[in-house]
């Protein structure tokens, strides 16, 4: 499974990353909450009250909405190139799934919130997590040879 | 407002995402196969998104409480422990396997892509599996 090129996007990956900080502040502004996409999703999957779940679910509908605001105003949808097979979508699936769970976070909880919060935990899991992807990579595509 | 804020709040973040490349299972491996087809891309969106919050939450956490709930929720655990190393070490290796975090998985969901779907599908088993697992073991310790 190797991979092809895809372009250096400095600017756009800058402007992108400063929104997404922005979401993160805007969120503890209003709720105090961090903006972690794996806790907002295991409130949903889990579920506590009802009033919990609405929220949660507004902004699951707004971040599906992000790539279409992006198609309306640009008029075309951000690339969304899935370079893996089926089984491997599937097994990574069930493994993040798991993982962000024992790990209590993923890139946006741990990986902008917690380092923002200098949160030691979040600083060792996202180095863990880096590592053992970058690793997974590399085995994947050029010892398994891809 | 509670809704409409929580939706504002993910639309901001689906944008950034999308035009971040976040969003791109392609460009997010070519970012750590280093040695290969190398695209350093991301390391401006974790250093935009890092900074950014890292100034703004300077500036929010002054406050006495958030806008609409009575306080501030932070994480309050402490403990470095093999569950969090674990955790994340696990999350790296789905994540390499398949190239989508969460947080990039669920914006990727609006490009309607079938693959998007069926990766958040086994995400959520993957969720919702091992909550059950830590509430069985939980249910087992306060019995013990």
């Amino acid at each position: 499974m190797t991979g092809f090129e895809t372009e250096f996007t400095p600017l756009m990956s800058l402007a992108g990353g400063v929104l997404i900080g922005l979401s993160a502040v805007f969120l503890m502004f209003l709720q105090g909450r961090i903006m972690g996409a794996t806790g907002i999703l295991s409130g949903l999957v889990t579920g506590t009250t009802p009033g919990d779940r609405g929220w949660r679910a507004a902004m699951v509908a707004g971040m599906i909405a992000g790539p279409l605001l992006v198609l309306a105003v640009t008029g075309q949808m951000p690339a969304v190139d899935v370079p893996v097979s089926w089984p491997m979508i599937l097994i990574g699936g069930f493994i993040v799934g798991v993982g962000v769970t024992y790990g209590s976070g993923c890139t946006s909880g741990h990986g902008v919130c917690g380092n923002a919060r200098l949160s030691p935990r979040s600083m060792v899991a996202t180095v863990t997590f880096m590592i053992t992807c970058g690793v997974t990579v590399y085995v994947i595509r050029h010892v398994m040879g891809g | 407002m509670r809704l409409m804020s929580a939706f504002l709040v993910g639309l901001v973040f689906g944008v950034g995402i999308a035009i971040s490349g976040m969003i791109n299972p392609a460009k997010v491996l070519n970012f750590f196969d280093i040695t290969g087809t190398w695209d350093p891309s991301l390391i401006f969106v974790m250093g935009g998104a890092l900074v950014t919050t890292f100034v703004g939450y300077r500036f929010v956490l002054r406050r006495d409480k958030p806008m609409i709930e009575e306080r501030f929720q932070l994480p309050t655990a402490r403990d470095i422990d093999a569950r969090l190393i674990g955790g994340a070490a696990v999350f790296g290796i789905g994540w390499g396997i398949a190239g989508f975090c969460p947080g990039a998985a669920v914006p990727a969901l609006g490009s309607g892509k079938v693959e998007v779907a069926g990766f958040v599908a086994a995400l959520l088993a993957g969720l919702w599996v091992a909550r059950l697992i830590q509430a069985k073991q939980a249910d087992r310790r306060a019995v013990a």
